[in-house]
């Protein structure tokens, strides 16, 4: 049996030459690496019980490539993931999204999937960029592979008080007592153990009577309304999502009951389909919430580009804020040139975005990885539509209270 | 707290609960005849409250008239169903019937995601925000009207099966299966035409609770759970023992929600459900086993 050496005089020439060739073009595979685009696994709850907002979330998507090429950053290769609106899940979808190649990972709008997002990330060393959540503690762990651009509890709260003494000032309209309801998931909750904190930094007008936490995959939600009603405050501070937000007003219709205003410091009273499933029983309510600055540029762009692909959709928060996280990875992929994990970490980290949409002086992140320059809004529903009504140097309209009566309209 | 909000919240309870009743009472019938228990009833449903939600954009007719079709509708799925996939499993192992109608019930969830969707829809008649006041009470018109429809076909369900002669078959086949063959009953026939009246009643109660709540393709286990909860708490098998649990089941959650927490109100029914199964395993107008 004749036995063979493995290499001959032609095999090493052709590998010599192949070695050559490969170091020859080596500078060349770095300008194909930019040419490349970033993969981004992109979670968000599609279905389950916040199904809704998370295809709402990913409207922005089907603009966002574009508009990255008109600032002159790289196009996004977008992964998408199903959390089902469940935390286990959400950290499986994470796991499988890095596995199928996810570079970095965006999402996922609701703080108890995006902690366990976070930590498969931090684990695996992939850059997470949270579009939405609020939850104090994701920014508080350490992480070096974690970046919120949304603003977290105690901020939503802070400005929340901040522009409500705005609009009681402006209508002359302050309500004496509140009862305080919040949904009793993890965002929830979180608003909830900040609210008394925050207050306390306030001069507000206002006592709590009653805080009515509720299931947020109830279906009938009079028992709550009713207890709130009873407490006999003048005025319902509010911490929901969609659905429940829906729910809530109806009981307040048929238990004949108009606060003199509804204050949201959540989702859910300025979506679309609150505002087409209440028809004029959804004006009213303020929500003071992450929005966007109408005289900004690039809200102006996203604004004309939104409106082109969803002529029946409002830009609202969950289009700002996820935009704004695909953004801020377009960014740091430009600025790091590779997509190895801890070059576009180190890019994220030195992030420095002042032509954003968001309220405040732009997209930067504090050692913690969260954005803690951004400002909120307060917006009302309004004959259908929306108007921002503080703070004064981001409004286009002024505050109406009280409400009106919701068997007069 | 004012006694109004006490009196308010159970009268509400008490109507959710009619409904829950009825709900349940197709989930009964169909085990105390058929001694099978329907893993989907709540996905069954969910699928009436999507046809309700489908003829209502399409006839913007009210779910009260709609009980009607829909109803019928259900019966002729039932019928279907246990005729052509439950029947060869009634003789089996419970687990295989247990298997059998997750996975319908799966099926059915899944059909309705990609049909309808996971968005929460609802429908809105010309009285979804009124309400009644009779002094101090003020009830939601939609309730009323959903409790009312209730009790309607529940008793006329009591009635078929205490004065028709095919109902009186379909008692002797729960009470002998042996004797009704003897007798020469065509059970197989009967236990299908259980299934779609039970069905039936799950139909009826989706287009009544269509006016009342939104639906999602994923509200099916919950109100599969809730119809198990109310007829282990009114007795298995025990048509008045399903409209009882209901009502009970339907007030214990309104008031546990106004005496401690309304999150934890599910708790309080559970909590009923554990004291029935401790002092009266049969439920409260079951009976024991053997009786």
């Amino acid at each position: 049996m004749e036995r063979s050496t493995g290499m001959n005089r032609r095999k090493f020439n052709t590998a010599l030459a192949t070695t050559g060739a490969l170091a020859a073009l080596s500078p060349f595979g770095i300008v194909r690496a930019q040419g490349a685009k970033l993969k981004v696994g992109l979670l968000l709850p599609r279905s389950g019980v916040q199904a809704g907002i998370g295809q709402d979330c990913h409207r922005v998507v089907e603009v966002t490539n574009g508009l990255l090429r008109d600032l002159g950053l790289p196009a996004l290769d977008i992964m998408n993931g199903d959390t089902e609106s469940n935390v286990d899940v959400a950290r499986a979808r994470a796991e499988r999204l890095i596995g199928e190649g996810a570079q970095l990972l965006v999402g996922a709008f609701d703080s108890g999937q995006t902690t366990a997002i976070a930590q498969v990330a931090e684990q695996r060393g992939i850059p997470l960029v949270i579009n939405i959540a609020a939850a104090p503690p994701i920014t508080e762990q350490g992480y070096k592979f974690v970046f919120r651009n949304f603003p977290t509890a105690p901020m939503i709260l802070g400005d929340a008080f901040a522009n409500q003494l705005e609009v009681f000032a402006a209508t002359g309209v302050s309500p004496k007592s509140v009862v305080f309801m919040h949904v009793n998931d993890t965002f929830g909750v979180a608003m909830q153990g900040g609210f008394t904190g925050v207050m306390k930094k306030f001069t507000m007008p206002y006592t709590v009577l009653e805080t009515i936490a509720y299931d947020p995959a109830a279906r009938d939600l009079s028992v709550e309304v009713a207890k709130a009603k009873a407490a006999g405050a003048e005025a319902l501070v509010m911490v929901s999502r969609l659905n429940d937000a829906i729910l809530i007003t109806r009981e307040l219709v048929k238990q004949r009951w108009t606060p003199q205003a509804v204050l949201s410091m959540g989702p859910g009273w300025y979506e679309d389909q609150y505002l087409k499933t209440l028809g004029k029983l959804a004006d009213g309510p303020i929500s003071f919430v992450p929005w966007y600055d109408p005289n900004k540029k690039l809200t102006q762009q996203l604004l004309a580009a939104h409106r082109k692909a969803y002529p029946d959709i409002s830009l609202n928060t969950n289009h700002v804020y996820t935009f704004e996280a695909l953004l801020v990875a377009a960014d740091a992929y430009k600025r790091a040139g590779s997509t190895d994990p801890k070059a576009l970490a180190d890019a994220i980290r030195a992030t420095h975005i002042t032509n954003n949409v968001s309220p405040g002086p732009g997209i930067q992140f504090n050692a913690k990885g969260q954005n803690d320059k951004l400002k909120d809004s307060a917006i009302q529903n309004r004959g259908g539509k929306l108007v921002t009504v503080a703070p004064k140097d981001a409004a286009d309209a002024k505050p109406q209270l009280p409400m009106a009566p919701y068997d007069k309209r | 707290m004012p006694v109004e909000i006490y009196l308010n919240v159970a009268a509400s309870g008490l109507l959710t609960g009619l409904v829950y009743g009825l709900m349940a009472l197709g989930l009964s019938v169909i085990f105390g005849v058929v001694r099978v228990v329907n893993f989907a009833h709540g996905e069954m449903m969910s699928l009436a409250m999507y046809l309700t939600l489908t003829l209502f954009s399409a006839l913007k007719l009210d779910p009260l008239v709609l009980l009607v079709p829909i109803a019928a509708a259900l019966f002729v799925f039932g019928y279907l169903l246990q005729r052509g996939l439950i029947n060869p499993f009634i003789n089996r192992p419970e687990h295989s019937q247990f298997m059998l109608l997750v996975a319908v019930a799966l099926i059915l969830v899944n059909l309705e995601l990609i049909v309808f969707g996971p968005d929460a829809q609802g429908i809105r008649t010309t009285y979804s925000f009124d309400s009644f006041q009779v002094g101090p009470l003020i009830v939601d018109a939609s309730k009323v009207y959903a409790a009312g429809a209730a009790l309607v076909v529940a008793g006329a369900l009591f009635a078929f099966f205490r004065y028709t002669l095919l109902g009186k078959a379909i008692r002797a086949c729960a009470d002998n299966y042996d004797g009704a063959r003897v007798v020469g009953l065509d059970v197989k026939h009967l236990y299908a035409l259980t299934f779609g009246i039970g069905s039936a009643c799950v139909g009826a109660a989706g287009a009544m609770l269509m006016a009342v709540i939104d639906v999602t393709p994923t509200i099916g286990p919950a109100y599969t759970l809730l119809a198990f909860v109310i007829v282990i708490t009114g007795g298995l098998g025990s048509m008045p023992g399903a409209l009882l649990g209901g009502l009970l089941i339907g007030l214990t959650e309104a008031l546990g929600g106004v005496l401690f927490t309304p999150s934890a109100k599910s708790m309080f029914a559970f909590g009923l459900l554990v004291l029935v199964l401790l002092f009266r395993p049969q439920g409260i107008l079951g009976r024991k086993a053997g009786a």
